[in-house]
C-alpha cells in the first residue's frame, strides 16, 4: 500500500467562540475519491477551505505528498510554494463556476491561463492543449473563442473542470460541483468526471449534500454534523449500514424510487 | 525685503526629500513600484500631478526643461507645466530636445535619441500593468512579489484569439531586468523599444495612485510576447507629410470634410527642426521652378 497523499490529523476552525468544525482527522490516498457529505451548516465547506489552504485553521496539522516525496506541513511551506502547488498540483472546483472561471476572457483562454502560468510561452501550443481539453470536456472545439457569460451552467461547469486539470494535478477539492445543476446536466456532468477521475487517477476530496453523487463518484465517505466527523467509512458500508443514528437519519431521507 | 511667493519648484523641501527618496528606491529596484504620499497640486488628476511632482523634486536652477504632451511642446498640457516651472522655479524651458536637461512627457518618448545628462520624466495614470487583470490591490501586490505574471500572458492570449494578433497598441507591457512586469505609461508600443538601454535616467510619477517608480540608464527592458507571436511595432506606410521622415510615429491629422487626411510627426520638434534642415514632406505646397517635377516624385 502507498502512502497518503493528505493527511489532517486534529484539524479545528473556530470562528470566535463559535466552532466551524473541529476535531478531524483522515487521510486521502492517491487516486481515491472521499465524500464529504452532511446537512449545510455541518461545517462541511469550512473543513475543504481550510484543508485547500484557502482559509487559514485554528490548530491541527495538514500534511501533503509533494512530487518529490516530501511530506510536509502546508504551514511550512512558503507563500509562494503554497501558490505554486494550488496553480499547479491541486485543483479547486467551485459551486458556482463563475468563481472559478474568468467570466470576460475566452474559454481557451481560461484553460490556457494555468499552462502561462507555469511559463508556457507558445501561442499555438497553448491553443492545441486548451483545444484538447474542450474536446475531453464535450465542449464544441468551435467554442474555444467564446466567453463564458455565453455558456449553459454545465458547459460553465464542465470547463471549469477542464481549466482545473490541465497541468495535470494529483489533488482535486470539489465543493458541490453539480449543486446549481438540473438532474439531466448533473448526471452528465457525473459521468465525466466519473470517466477523468479513473483515467487521470486523481485523488479527490468532494463536498456535497446528495449522498447520490456520493455514491456514484466516491470509494470512501466522511459523514459531518455540527462540526464533528460522525462517521467515516467505505460509501457502500456506510450507505448500505449505518451506525450512528444521524447518518441512519440521513439515509432514510432518501425518497425510495 | 520681500519674501519669494514660492519655495523654489513649488514643493516644500521636506516634500522634495521624500520624493526624493522614493526615486532612489524605484532607481534601487528597477521597474518596483514605490508607494509615495503624493501631493494635491494646483492642477487636476489625470493632469501630470505624478510628473509634475517628480520633476519639482529633480529641478535645479541650471536645469533646461523641456515638456511635451503626446510628442507636441503647443498643446495646453505642455504649455501650463512649462508656464508653471518657469514661474516657481526660474528655470529655462526649451522645446528642443538636445538643449534639455529634464524632459517631462506625456505619452511619448522623443524621436532623438537622448543622452546620459538628460532625465525623462513619464506622467503615469495607471501604475498597475495587473490592474485591469487583477482588480485587488492586495492581490497585485502578492503577484508582483512572488513573480506571478502568466496572466498578462492571458490578455495578450485573448488579443491573439480576437484579432489574429497582439492588438495591444499603447500601454505595452514589459519585463524589467527579467524581474518586474512594468506599465511603461500610455506611451505607443512604438516607443518601448527605445526605453531599454537607454542612456538617460527615465522616472514615472503617477500623482493619483501615488506610485514612483524608475527606470536606470542602461537596464534591459524586454516587451511582453509569445514565441510564435514575437513584440512588433507600428509601421507606417507614408513618410511625414511636413518633413519626410520615415521610421518615427506618426499623428493622423484630418484636413477637410471630404476624407482629406495627412500623417505627420508625432514628435513636433522632431519635425520642425527637419523642416529646418531643408526636408519637406509631399503634404507642403511645393516652391520653386522644380516643383512639378517634386510633385511627380513625391508620387
Amino acid at each position: 500500500m502507498t502512502d497518503p497523499i493528505l493527511s489532517v490529523r486534529g484539524l479545528e476552525k473556530r470562528y470566535g467562540s463559535f466552532v466551524g468544525c473541529t476535531d478531524i482527522a483522515f487521510d486521502v490516498w492517491p487516486g481515491e475519491v472521499v465524500a464529504i457529505v452532511g446537512e449545510s451548516g455541518s461545517g462541511k465547506t469550512t473543513l475543504l477551505n481550510c484543508i485547500s489552504g484557502r482559509l487559514e485553521r485554528s490548530a491541527g496539522e495538514i500534511r501533503y505528498r509533494l512530487r518529490d516525496g516530501r511530506f510536509p506541513d502546508l504551514a511550512e511551506l512558503s507563500e509562494a510554494e503554497r501558490r505554486f502547488l494550488m496553480r499547479t498540483d491541486w485543483g479547486f472546483v467551485h459551486q458556482n463556476p463563475a468563481d472559478g472561471l474568468r467570466m470576460r476572457v475566452s474559454a481557451g483562454a481560461n484553460v490556457g491561463e494555468r499552462l502561462m502560468a507555469v511559463g508556457a510561452r507558445h501561442y499555438g501550443d497553448i491553443r492545441r492543449t486548451a483545444g484538447d481539453w474542450l474536446s475531453r470536456v464535450e465542449i464544441p472545439t468551435v467554442r474555444i473563442d467564446d466567453q463564458p457569460i455565453a455558456f449553459s451552467g454545465g458547459m460553465r461547469q464542465r470547463l471549469q473542470i477542464a481549466r482545473n486539470l490541465v497541468t495535470h494535478p494529483r489533488l482535486i477539492f470539489m465543493d458541490e460541483p453539480t449543486g446549481g445543476l438540473d438532474v439531466s446536466v448533473q448526471a452528465r456532468v457525473l459521468d465525466l468526471l466519473r470517466g477523468l477521475v479513473t483515467d487521470l487517477s486523481l485523488a479527490v476530496v468532494i463536498v456535497t449534500h446528495d449522498l447520490a453523487v456520493a455514491r456514484l463518484l466516491s470509494q470512501r465517505m466522511i459523514v459531518m454534523k455540527g462540526g464533528h466527523i460522525v462517521e467515516a467509512g467505505l460509501t457502500d458500508r456506510v450507505l448500505d449500514d449505518p451506525r450512528h443514528a444521524y447518518t441512519q437519519l440521513l439515509v432514510a431521507s432518501i425518497p425510495e424510487s | 525685503m520681500t519674501l519669494p511667493t514660492y519655495n523654489f519648484a513649488y514643493l516644500d523641501e521636506q516634500t522634495k526629500r521624500m520624493i526624493r527618496r522614493a526615486i532612489l528606491k524605484g532607481i534601487a529596484i528597477p521597474g518596483y513600484q514605490v508607494p509615495f504620499a503624493s501631493r494635491e497640486m494646483p492642477m487636476p488628476y489625470g493632469w501630470g500631478t505624478g510628473g509634475v511632482q517628480v520633476t519639482a523634486a529633480i529641478l535645479g536652477p541650471d536645469d533646461v526643461l523641456k515638456v511635451i504632451d503626446q510628442g507636441a511642446d503647443d498643446t495646453t498640457n505642455a504649455v501650463s507645466i512649462r508656464a508653471f516651472f518657469a514661474k516657481t522655479a526660474n528655470v529655462a524651458t526649451t522645446t528642443k530636445t538636445a538643449d534639455a536637461t529634464i524632459i517631462q512627457t506625456r505619452h511619448r518618448i522623443p524621436e532623438e535619441r537622448l543622452q546620459a545628462h538628460q532625465t525623462l520624466v513619464f506622467q503615469v495614470p495607471i501604475p498597475e500593468p495587473l490592474r485591469f487583470l487583477e482588480p485587488r490591490e492586495t492581490e497585485t501586490r502578492v503577484m508582483h512579489g512572488l513573480e506571478e505574471y502568466g496572466l498578462v500572458h492571458v490578455k495578450l492570449y485573448e488579443d491573439i484569439a480576437q484579432h489574429g494578433h497582439i492588438a495591444t497598441t499603447y500601454a505595452y507591457p514589459v519585463k524589467v531586468e527579467d524581474r518586474y512586469v512594468m506599465d511603461p505609461s500610455p506611451i505607443p508600443k512604438f516607443d518601448n523599444p527605445k526605453l531599454g538601454r537607454s542612456p538617460a535616467l527615465q522616472l514615472f510619477g503617477a500623482g493619483r495612485e501615488k506610485r514612483i517608480y524608475a527606470l536606470p540608464p542602461f537596464t534591459e527592458v524586454a516587451s511582453l510576447d509569445f514565441e510564435d507571436h514575437p513584440f512588433t511595432v507600428q509601421r507606417f506606410s507614408r513618410p511625414c507629410a511636413l518633413c519626410n521622415a520615415t521610421g518615427v510615429y506618426m499623428d493622423e491629422v484630418v484636413t477637410d470634410d471630404r476624407g482629406g487626411r495627412m500623417f505627420v510627426c508625432s514628435d513636433t520638434d522632431h519635425c520642425e527642426t527637419r523642416q529646418a534642415d531643408g526636408h519637406r514632406g509631399p503634404g507642403l505646397p511645393q516652391l520653386g521652378p522644380h516643383a512639378a517635377s517634386d510633385r511627380e516624385s513625391a508620387r
